[in-house]
């Protein structure tokens, strides 16, 4: 099989090369305009995140799909459409996933909440970093809107096995480069 | 031509888009389900205490106790897209120093297949019910609501407000013994 792909690639002159990395490229290219896209269109920095833990269980398990919006002028209300918000805390790398516990809306319209994970029984405080008991607007990622189960395990097999994910890319990448039309 | 890896390879992709299809499909033919429906939410016990917030700025904040009954029926909510229910009731009532506060006393899931024929009689709240300063003694108009965040197998999350809420006082006076 291997020989084959080797064969195939000698087989290949310079121009059907040329047009093969190009298509790479343009295959790479699209993956970035859908992704810059829906950013622009949800209005969040990550508008599509993989749950990472089981804080939120049984309603998320790991490795389920989250779609976010992040649309400045919504309200972040407890009651009103959603409540299921994905923020950031300084210090941490990964977003966390939670519902908002209680929340108070200043007259100068500034807004401080508490979450709390469902499958956690205190709330986030803990998780805050030191010193910081409420979380406000800008640490908002986007509020969860759309949910698909395992689809994510895809990426966390590849972050947990790196070879995985070179195999992966490595296969693409041959399978691109080789295939012919 | 039919090696074993395209033969592989046309399975895997055929499985892969009929099972996105069927989610899709899913998805769509519970677009459009109304999952309103009636509850009835009433208290028991309202006291209000001053105390110092140990969990949170240590300042002494106003307290709310309240034990409520509940009862709603929501077994026609769960069609085939429905995973999980998560039940929240909320206080929402207005202070001097803020113009929107809400805060979650209580929450339930229920998962398909379980009783979601709810009947309680004087609940305890589930959450501490602290004000974010001494707003509660004497509040003439806080609203209890119940909503349910549906959890679904694959489309929105959407969150439903109850039909039906209720409205309570709290009492003028702290009270200083154990409650």
């Amino acid at each position: 099989m291997i020989q084959d792909a080797i064969n195939d690639l000698k087989r290949l002159n310079k121009r059907q090369f040329l047009y093969q990395v190009l298509s790479f490229g343009m295959i790479v290219s699209s993956a970035l305009m859908i992704w810059k896209g829906l950013m622009v269109l949800t209005g969040s920095e990550s508008p599509i995140v993989v749950v990472l833990s089981g804080s939120m269980e049984p309603a998320f398990h790991r490795g389920d799909l989250l779609f976010l919006t992040n649309y400045r002028n919504e309200p972040y209300l407890v009651n009103v459409d959603l409540d299921i918000v994905v923020f950031k805390v300084e210090g941490r790398d990964i977003p966390i996933v939670h519902r908002v516990l209680k929340l108070h809306e200043k007259e100068d319209g500034s807004v401080k909440f508490l979450t709390k994970g469902d499958n956690n029984s205190v709330d986030d405080r803990g998780l805050y970093a030191p010193g910081q008991l409420w979380l406000t607007k800008n640490d908002v990622v986007g509020r969860a809107r759309g949910f698909l189960p395992y689809v994510g395990m895809v990426t966390i097999y590849m972050n947990e096995y790196p070879k995985f994910k070179y195999g992966v890319l490595a296969c693409l990448g041959l399978y691109v480069l080789v295939h012919r039309e | 031509m039919h090696s074993f890896l395209s033969r592989g390879n046309a399975i895997l992709a055929y499985t892969l888009s009929v099972l996105s299809f069927l989610t899709f499909v899913c998805f769509l033919s519970t677009v459009l389900v109304d999952s309103r429906t009636g509850v009835d939410i009433n208290t028991v016990k309202i006291v209000v205490k001053n105390v110092p917030d140990y969990s949170a700025s240590r300042e002494e904040n106003d307290l709310g106790f309240i034990t409520f009954d509940l009862q709603a029926n929501l077994t026609k909510i769960f069609n085939w897209n429905v995973k999980q229910l998560f039940l929240y009731l909320t206080a929402e009532y207005i202070t001097p120093s803020n113009v929107l506060n809400q805060v979650v006393l209580w929450d339930r899931i229920i998962l398909r297949g379980e009783n979601a024929d709810l009947k309680f009689k004087n609940m305890n709240t589930k959450y501490y019910f602290w004000d974010d300063g001494k707003g509660l003694k004497g509040h003439k108009n806080i609203t209890l609501s119940l909503h349910w965040n549906i959890i679904p197998n694959a489309g929105r999350l959407l969150t439903v407000p109850a039909i039906g809420q209720h409205t309570f006082k709290f009492p003028e006076e702290y009270t200083v013994n154990r409650v």
